[in-house]
């Protein structure tokens, strides 16, 4: 078996570069939702010291004096990109699993044996980098985590052509090299408790005995050293991976402190939230709200949230508002200037598979009438609910988002 | 007995039902390889000796190889730019206009060809 993984560099400032060639060499950040936080960094960016997930406030100044360039992000954009990347994957290898927005797994069985595997990842990454302008790194490995060490292999000793093939010769020494805590699937806690073990590198992991690790961290674990040794456990997943949680949440940029304005966008929240679900054919049984001030003001801070689980599982905006306006009574204190409020649906199952309640009342209609309502919304009707004051056109604060170059006709890139 | 919901039509059925071939695709048309297909807007008129007049829609397709002569889009000195290129006798961009003087390619620096005009829409209305 011989997998590899496809991963695009900086892929968020690699898109805003596609249709800006003067951008080429710049320092490139982009900004989470509201331009909080910064969420991706070009490789000029990284080595300019910015730090991922720091808040743009904190680096704003020095960032910019020194020449950087800022985006807010623009997932319609991004998501466009990806879907190119992916096709095109998909039309060289048929053996494909999205991993993320920029990462692809490919399965190389049906490859003829002959075929130079170094060889074809670079065909993989010119490829991709002509047809759409995205550079991509290639680590090819036996095992899917064994691609992740290549690919923090590449990463690590800046391999110019960005494509590694771990061949049985060179991999204890890339095992040496990679810390325990890059390997995949080692979380923070688990890397501590490895480490306390004496365990530093995922050589260290490798060579450790299966069956005492299995005993005292689980079959995950086990599973890690087997593929760290070669032996592939975990396959191509190509189905499409279900979401086991929806959150919809956002920053207010002033704050609010009143439960009647905050009810405005958590109604939002919830339909659109209630949207998705209805989108990916699946219901719920439990919904969160949480409301919470911002850390990094000098007024009281507070942060509160409540969940209620529901007999019967649903997707139905009606109750689910309903509930969610019952939630938010019982958790908001006066006396807080909220920053950020958000609901998250969570216990999903599919609609298919909804188990009834003996003693439900039977609403036949209730399905019907959210089709047509999502039906009519996607046509570009206007209809909400009164809590909601107003379709989700909730004002984000997003100064420095680039155009949807490639799906809108108004926003085309412009040549001279 | 089995009851059937389905409409029964009781004319004399179309003769053109087995010859349906649906509408014609523009995309399909304009469009060999979506993946690597960009469209991008002209500005200006200093191509219009090849059609491309101001405001016009470009159908660039990076996946095709480009040769001497083609249409390209190209990064310049960090502008992107819709020119003629010419491989020989020395490698340049050429505007289709009188106006502009040709763009003189010095080595690999500073020009990256992003791909190959394909198709360009002029629209009247």
């Amino acid at each position: 078996m011989t997998f590899a993984l496809v991963d695009c560099e900086s892929f968020y400032a690699s898109c805003e570069r596609i249709f800006r060639p003067d951008l080429r060499h710049k320092p490139i950040v982009v900004l989470s939702n509201n331009d909080g936080c910064i969420i991706a960094r070009s490789t000029e960016a990284k080595a300019m010291g910015i730090p991922m997930g720091v808040p743009w406030f904190k680096v704003k100044d020095t960032y910019l004096k020194a020449g950087g360039v800022v985006f807010s992000s623009n997932y319609v954009f991004y998501g466009d990109i990806s879907s190119r990347v992916m096709t095109i994957l998909k039309g060289l290898v048929p053996e494909l699993e999205c991993y993320s927005i920029d990462e692809a797994f490919l399965g190389f069985s049906q490859l003829p044996t002959h075929c130079n595997l170094y060889d074809f990842g670079c065909h993989i990454r010119c490829t991709i980098g002509q047809w759409v302008g995205v550079p991509v790194r290639i680590g090819i490995a036996p095992t899917k985590t064994l691609t992740k060490v290549a690919l923090y292999q590449i990463k690590k000793q800046h391999i110019a052509s960005n494509v590694l093939q771990l061949k049985s010769d060179a991999l204890e020494a890339a095992l040496v090299n990679t810390p325990v805590g890059e390997v995949w699937g080692i979380g923070r806690r688990m890397k501590y408790h490895l480490n306390h073990m004496g365990i530093e590198s995922a050589h260290d992991l490798a060579i450790s005995n299966e069956k005492v690790m299995r005993n005292r961290f689980g079959v995950l674990l086990e599973r890690t050293i087997r593929e760290l040794n070669g032996q592939s456990c975990v396959g191509l997943d190509r189905s499409l991976r279900e979401k086991k949680q929806i959150i919809v949440s956002r920053s207010l940029r002033r704050g609010m402190s009143n439960i009647e304005d905050i009810k405005v966008p958590l109604s939002n929240f919830v339909a659109r939230a209630s949207e998705k679900l209805r989108l990916e054919r699946q219901q719920c049984k439990r919904i969160t709200v949480f409301i919470r001030t911002n850390p990094f003001s000098k007024g009281a801070q507070g942060s509160f949230d409540m969940s209620e689980s529901l007999s019967v599982s649903t997707n139905d905006t009606r109750q689910f508002i309903r509930i969610a306006d019952s939630l938010l009574k019982k958790i908001f204190r006066p006396g807080y200037r909220y920053t950020k409020v958000g609901v998250m649906m969570d216990a999903l199952c599919k609609e298919s598979l909804r188990q009834g309640d003996l003693f439900e009342g039977t609403d036949n209609m209730q399905h019907e009438l959210m089709c047509s309502l999502d039906a009519m919304n996607k046509q570009g009707a206007n209809i909400f609910f009164g809590s909601q004051q107003g379709t989700f056109h909730y004002p984000r604060s997003q100064m420095q988002v680039s155009p949807r170059y490639t799906t809108s006709w108004h926003e085309l890139p412009v040549v001279s | 007995m089995p009851f059937y919901l389905g409409p029964a039509y009781l004319g004399f059925p179309s003769p053109a039902s087995d010859y349906l071939e649906g509408p014609i695709n523009l995309n399909e048309h304009l469009i060999s390889n979506p993946a690597a297909t960009f469209l991008l807007r002209a500005k200006g008129d200093s191509m219009v000796g090849a059609c491309i007049a101001d405001g016009a829609v470009l159908i660039v397709d990076r996946s095709i190889q480009v040769v001497h002569n083609d249409i390209v889009v190209a990064a310049i000195d960090g502008d992107i730019v819709c020119k003629r290129i010419k491989f020989k006798p020395s490698p340049c961009l050429i505007s289709e206009h009188a106006d502009y003087p040709p763009i003189i390619i010095v080595g690999d620096e500073g020009i990256d060809i992003i791909g190959k005009v394909t198709a360009v829409i002029n629209q009247f209305v």
